[in-house]
Formats: C-alpha cells, structure tokens, sequence
C-alpha cells in the first residue's frame, strides 16, 4: 500500500506570556507532510497586554502602559519520509511599552528545531483514522539578547530540549487532537552578579524551572481547509511569584490558560503549493504573565524536492490520494 | 530508519533528564573555607571605637576556670553534641565558620534586597507609607532603598565593630583558651586557632546584629532570632567555645547594640519622608529660584524618595560638614549647557549596544536588590574573604565602608533636595531607559557617589586592588549616563563627592589603630 500522500505546513502556537515569553511555534498539528517535500513561510504575529498577574493578584500598570510584540519569524518543514518531518524557525521580535520610561527593545529571539514523528496511523474504517505522533524539540538562543530586562526582554535566553506526545483522531471532517508537552530549561546567566528570588543567590547563574503544557484542539480539517479552537495550558515546574510591585524576573513561575481560534486556506486548484494561515489567542487566566491577546497571519508555500509527480498539497487524513 | 528514531529519542530524552537533574546554583560563597587570619589581632581592644567611650565601658565577668565543675560542664555540652552530629549541623557549622561578620553581612543584604520593594499606590492615586509602629502591616516597614539600606548597614557594620573591640579586650584580659585546647579530646571542627575563646567573638556578633534588627528589620526579629540560635549553636557543635563564652559575647553585643539603637533613634532619619507640605516647599523653592524643578516620573505620581534624608546625623564628620560636601550648583536648567548635557543622554540612548546593556545591569541596583551600597558590600566581602582578616578587622573595615557609604547617601541627598534638579527624562520625554527610573532628583548621582566613596576607603584598605576599585566606580558612574538615568554632570560630579567622602574614611582608618 502506498502512504497516503499528504503534505501540509505546520501551524503555530503562540503562548503569549507576561513579558514576550513567546515559545515560539510548538509544532502542534497532527499533520505530516509527504517525503521530500519542503516547505517554507513567514509568519507575523501582534501580542499585546495591559493587565497581568503579579502571583494571583492581576492588576495594570501606568508605567508600562500597554505592553506589545511584534514577531516575524522564518520557518520551514522538510518531510525526510511520510513520518519524520523537520522543522525549524527563527523569530525576530521587537518589544516596547506604551507608557513610562524603560526602552524598547529588539533582535532574534530562540532558534528551534523539531523533529516530528507519526509511528501510528490507523485506518479504522472508511471514516476515520487514529495517529499517534512523537516530537522532539531544541532551541537555543540565537543573539546575546538579555534574559533579565523583563517585561520588555526578548525571552529567557535559555537552551531548552522539549519532548511532545501527541493523539489525533479524524472522522470525516471532523478532527480532535490532544497533546501533551514537557520543556526542559537549561539555567542562564544574567548581567548581575546577585538576585533574590524567594532568598538571595549570590551567583550570576539562575535555576530556570522546566515547564510542563497541555494542548487540545478540535475543528474542521478537510482537503483545502482547517478551522480550529484550541485550549493551552501552560505551567511552569517551580519558580516563584513576583511580589507586590517587584519586577518580574526569567525564573518566575508563569503559568497561563491560553484559548484560540485558528484557521489555514490552501489554494487546491489555483496553486496547491500555497496556503494562508490565520489565528488568534487570548489568556483567559493566568500567574506572572500578562494577559495577551495576538494575533498572527502567515504564508506557506511548498517546494517538491521529489522526482515524483507533485500531488496537491492538503490536510486530510481521508482523501485517499494515493 | 524508525528503530533509529526510537533510539536516538531515548538518548535524548535520557540526556536531558540527565542534565535536569544537576540545575542547582550554587552562591559564590556557599562553600568557602573556615575563617583561618592571618593575624588574630589580639591587640584590637585599643583601637578607636565608633560609640563606644572606653572597651570595658560594659562590664564582663570573668570566665569559670578549666577544670572546674561549671567549665567541665560546658565541655561535656560539646563532647555530647560532636558524638553524633548531624548532616545539617555539619553544613551549619562549615557556614558560620567562614566568619560571622561575612555571614551577617550576607543577611543583611538579603534583607535590604527583600524588603526594596516601593508601595504600591491607593485606589486614589496616592501612596502608603511604611509604619514602622505597625511594620508588618502593607507596605511593610522597611522599604529598603538605597539611602535606607545604606543607613542599616553602617549601624550594623559600626555596632560590630565596637562590639568586637570590646570583645577583644575581654580576650586579651581574660586569655581564656578555646575548648579544644584545654581538651584534647574535643575536636576544632573549623581549625584551631589561638585566639582567647572568651567572650566569643560568634556570640558578640549575634547579639549585637539581632538586637539592632529589632528597629531596622521589625518583621525579621523572629527570622534573626533563628539566625542567631544558628551561630552560637555551630559555635558550639565547632569546639571553638563553650555556653558560657557565647552567652557572655551575646550578653556583651546586645549592651553595645543599645548605643546604636539610641543614636539612631535621634539621627533625624525617623523624620526623613517628609509630609505634603515639605514635598511642595521643594517646588516652591526651586520655582523661586528661577529653575525648573524636579517631578515624578511615575504614574500615578509618588511623593519624592527620603527628601530629609540629608539631614540625618553623619558618622565620619558632623552635619556641618555635611553641608560644606554639597557640590556646586548643576548647569541652570534654562541654560544651553544644561540642554546640551540632556541632547548628550539623548543621543546616548538611542542606540545602546549589548555591552551597555550588560554595564547598566551589572550596576542597576534597583528595586528587588541589596542597592549600591550592598553592591559594593559584595565586592568587599568577596575580596575581604581572600586577604583572611580576623573578625575584628573584618568588622573594622566593614564599617569604615559603610560608614562611608551612609555618609555619602547623606550629602547626595542632601544635594539631590537642595537643588530639586530635574532627570533627563523629564526635560526630554524621549529618552528611554535602560533600566527604572527612580523617584528623587537627578544631580548628583547616587550610584557615581555611592562608588566613588566606597572605591576610595577600599582602595585604602586593600591597596593592590586600588585601580580596580577606581575603574569599577568609574564603570558604575558610567553605567547611570549610559542608561539614560543621569547626565554626565551628575554622575562627573557624583565621583568627585563620593572621592572626598571616601576620604573621611581613610583618614578614620590612619588613625584608628589598626594600621
């Protein structure tokens, strides 16, 4: 039997955080693209927040303002088989606050890479299929940015190595997945040779707390669409609360419940190699982080680098293509 | 090709796991060695003393003699404890062991950093005020920012020094030898030395520092009172000295805090907020002056930080003096030269590399941090802990630091209210900083006077070291132009003030005995 043919870019996931601790785009579709296939896009998104959680208590600012983000990131997909998948981006982000006096700031934020793995795929009937999928992430800085210039930092300026299990279940149209994700974080250093978390450290290093995340999402994915909401939860293994008009710091232990909508066009006929994504997300609760809403738009176009005859790109699992 | 897959992800995952296991950072002096000086100073009971009229001002009795039944008793106390010591008495007697002045300033700092936090405003836009009648009460007394800090350190730093001057007396009069060398059998778990073990010098430390934090610190008595248990039990366990020699350096200490506590209560620092109608006269005055005056950069708009703060009672020279520090008047702020001195911040700050991002961090010292003169308690420490001082001169050049220190937080806000100048931010709303913003005028300041004082009386203390002092307080002075905080008038001015400030230390430190 020869594999169902399917190619697809991935779509992103923002968790947008209190100071721009954007996790860039976890690969987190249940969609593999077809062998030697290479797919590459841009993507913008907008995040902004006014009001955030310094522990559980959520208040404003007047001397920042409005908090927002501009990111533009590079990424791509390259399909080694029909179940191994790499993929890799580089954000370039700009941060700034409407209000008082601290600076601006801006450069290229964490380069990752993943790796994308679909042991399963199981036809169960005509209708649906059920896949399982095994991801293993690395990022690592990709500038000297400063880690400890919160809430108008870059990120965290951490290498972190993520491991992700994810299900996905397809019945006509309709799809479901759910998948669960945990972060190590390696320790940084920071320009000052002593800070105070919950005690003082007399060190320049700082223990960065793994994270630990959830993600479901459900929707319409057929040959040349997808529209989806999905749910995030996002927790941070340890670290510790901001107090009362403390500043925020890398180690925190930010925590979010993130909602968002998302939606991918293809063009099936005009050109199949094409497609428009869109989406937005918004913090419905959270600890130590702002309560952002973004939104992104991205563009995704398909290279073959197969001999074979190039099929149209698409989504769904039950097409048949063959 | 999937068999390979599956493999390499186990080694992956099996390294990460790996590494996620061994994430814990450790303090720079987390593990350093017991206090072994150079020199026991055994004639430190001469030298000059802050408060402190005479040595013996407090009497000390004189210690049971070895051999007799109150001495063996002690002496069992501590064969009992080093039969069967356990893994965290060992951990506490290695940290108290590398010195009590060391550790005490350790807490210190982690208190100032702790307790730094600005209130956070009413509903109606204005702010709380710490009480320290009622102190845990939001916003918790203290607020430790610079100023206040620098005031604590020097009471605590001075109360140690007089109180080990007398200790050290007591040890040359009395000449009590340490448990472990009348015994044999006791083990010296943190190395013997020869230094008299009466009264000991770990139980003046945590009497005196425990009772000053009673007005400091109010909502860290019980935590202090921990700390102090701590030392003189590893003071104990260690074999370096008995019960009795302990709770006669407590008994000693806390009678010398008492001098301290009373001066501080009359120093005019309890007075140095201020009330509305002194926040106004400072803008009517300038106004009058024909200069623009200074305003708060935050919204909602707080009252100025400590404005009578440079009316507090200097340690190294006498009010008067104080005022004769105060430098020159800034630049009018109607003039081109002062406008010229805000466009050069201006042109600074637009685009800050990443190197200046890492000098104006280095040295920010904000909210939520031991503030500059912790800062440069830090550095003294850590190069203090390789020149292996005895206590008593740790003690005597801690304070002399920060004495100084506290006397320069004194003429820079003196200066800083006498002028009422404006931040370069105010005058030119685009100017961005690289770090906060804080809430009292801008010549001179604090950092470049704070740095330059401190750079000055170590520099003297430790002289190899005095060109690296010099460059840092430099750096430091720097650090405030480049990010946007202070024109290169303050902080050229800060430097000149915080030298001549140093300075009164080093003339204390020619005459005071130890040299």
């Amino acid at each position: 039997m020869q594999p169902i043919i399917k190619r697809t870019c991935f779509t992103l996931l923002f968790i947008s955080a209190l100071y721009i601790f954007v996790q860039a785009q976890t690969d987190i579709d249940a969609i593999m693209m077809a062998k030697s296939n290479f797919c590459v896009g841009g993507t913008f998104s907008h995040n902004s927040w006014k009001n955030y959680w310094e522990g559980t208590f959520k208040r404003d600012n007047q001397n920042l303002g409005t908090v927002s983000t501009n990111m533009y990131m590079l990424m791509g997909n390259y399909a080694v088989t029909d179940k191994l998948n790499v993929l890799f981006n580089l954000p370039y982000i700009t941060t700034k606050a409407s209000a008082g006096t601290l600076h601006n700031s801006r450069g290229l934020q964490d380069f990752s890479l993943w790796l994308k793995w679909m042991p399963i795929e199981k036809k169960l009937n005509a209708n649906s299929v059920f896949s399982l999928y095994g991801l293993i992430g690395a990022s690592t800085p990709a500038s000297n940015y400063q880690a400890d210039y919160q809430p108008l930092a870059l990120g965290v300026h951490s290498n972190t190595v993520s491991g992700r299990l994810m299900l996905d279940y397809q019945h006509k149209a309709f799809f479901a997945t759910a998948s669960g994700t945990y972060q190590y974080r390696s320790n940084i250093t920071i320009d000052r040779t002593a800070y105070y978390t919950t005690e003082i450290h007399l060190t320049n290093k700082v223990d960065m707390p793994d994270m630990a995340s959830y993600n479901v999402r459900t929707g319409i994915r057929t040959f040349h669409v997808i529209a989806e909401v999905f749910f995030q939860q996002n927790k941070t293994l340890g670290g510790f609360d901001i107090r009362k008009n403390d500043m925020p710091f890398p180690s925190n232990k930010m925590n979010a419940s993130i909602a968002g909508v998302h939606f991918k066009y293809t063009f099936v006929k005009a050109l199949p190699s094409l497609s428009l994504e869109a989406g937005s997300s918004y913090v419905l609760h959270g600890r130590n982080v702002g309560q952002a809403i973004e939104y992104n738009a991205s563009v995704f176009y398909i290279i073959p680098f197969s001999h074979k005859k190039v099929s149209p790109a698409h989504s769904c699992k039950l097409c048949g293509l063959r | 090709m999937r068999k390979n897959f599956f493999i390499m992800m186990i080694v992956v995952a099996g390294a990460f796991i790996y590494s996620a296991c061994n994430k814990n950072v450790s303090g720079r002096t987390d593990n350093i060695a017991p206090l072994n000086p150079v020199s026991e100073d055994i004639d430190a009971g001469k030298w000059k003393t802050v408060l402190l009229s005479r040595p013996d001002s407090f009497v000390v009795v004189a210690p049971p003699v070895p051999g007799t039944p109150p001495y063996t008793g002690d002496l069992n106390e501590i064969k009992g404890y080093q039969q069967n010591l356990s893994g965290d008495a060992i951990s506490k007697i290695r940290y108290w062991g590398a010195g009590g002045v060391l550790r005490w300033n350790e807490i210190m700092r982690e208190l100032v950093a702790k307790h730094n936090l600005p209130p956070y405003q009413n509903e109606d836009g204005t702010y709380p005020i710490p009480n320290s009648l009622n102190p845990f009460n939001y916003p918790q007394f203290p607020f430790s920012n610079a100023p206040f800090s620098a005031r604590a350190y020097a009471y605590i730093s001075a109360a140690q020094y007089d109180a080990l001057v007398a200790c050290w007396y007591y040890k040359k009069l009395y000449n009590q030898p340490a448990p472990y060398t009348v015994d044999s059998s006791v083990n010296a778990m943190n190395g013997k030395t020869t230094l008299p073990s009466y009264p000991s010098e770990a139980g003046v430390l945590a009497g005196v520092t425990s009772e000053l934090m009673k007005l400091l610190f109010p909502t860290e008595v019980a935590n202090i009172q921990n700390k102090l248990q701590d030392e003189e039990l590893a003071t104990i366990q260690s074999g370096t000295a008995t019960r009795t020699d302990v709770k006669a350096g407590e008994a000693l200490g806390k009678q010398i805090a008492a001098l301290f506590t009373a001066r501080a209560k009359a120093d005019h620092a309890g007075a140095a907020v201020g009330t509305p109608a002194i926040w106004a006269s400072f803008v009517t005055a300038t106004t009058a002056r024909g200069e623009t005056p200074w305003y708060s950069l935050e919204t909602p708009q707080r009252p100025p930080m400590l404005p009578l703060y440079g009316n507090v009672l200097p340690f190294l020279f006498d009010s008067v003096t104080a005022i004769k520090l105060r430098p020159a008047a800034p630049f009018s702020t109607g003039s081109s030269d002062f406008a010229e001195q805000n466009q050069a911040a201006y042109n600074q700050i637009k685009n800050p590399t990443r190197e200046q991002n890492r000098i104006v961090q280095f040295w920010a010292d904000g909210i939520g941090t031991y503030a500059p003169p912790g800062h440069w308690n830090a550095i003294a420490a850590e190069d203090f802990i390789k020149q292996h001082y005895s206590e008593v001169r740790w003690a005597r050049n801690m304070a002399l630091l920060n004495m100084a220190e506290m006397d320069a937080a004194i003429v820079c806000w003196n200066t800083k209210y006498h002028y009422f100048n404006p931040r370069p931010t105010q005058m030119m709303p685009d100017i961005k900083t690289l770090t906060g913003i804080p809430n009292f005028p801008s010549y001179i300041s604090g950092h470049s006077t704070f740095s330059a004082a401190a750079a000055t009386i170590l520099g003297h203390i430790i002289p190899a070291n005095a060109g690296t002092y010099t460059s840092m307080s430099e750096e430091a002075a720097t650090s405030r132009f480049i990010s946007g905080i202070h024109t290169k008038m303050d902080c050229d001015s800060g430097l000149v003030t915080g030298k001549k400030i140093g300075n009164y230390a080093v003339l204390r430190a020619m005459k005071d005995g130890a040299e």
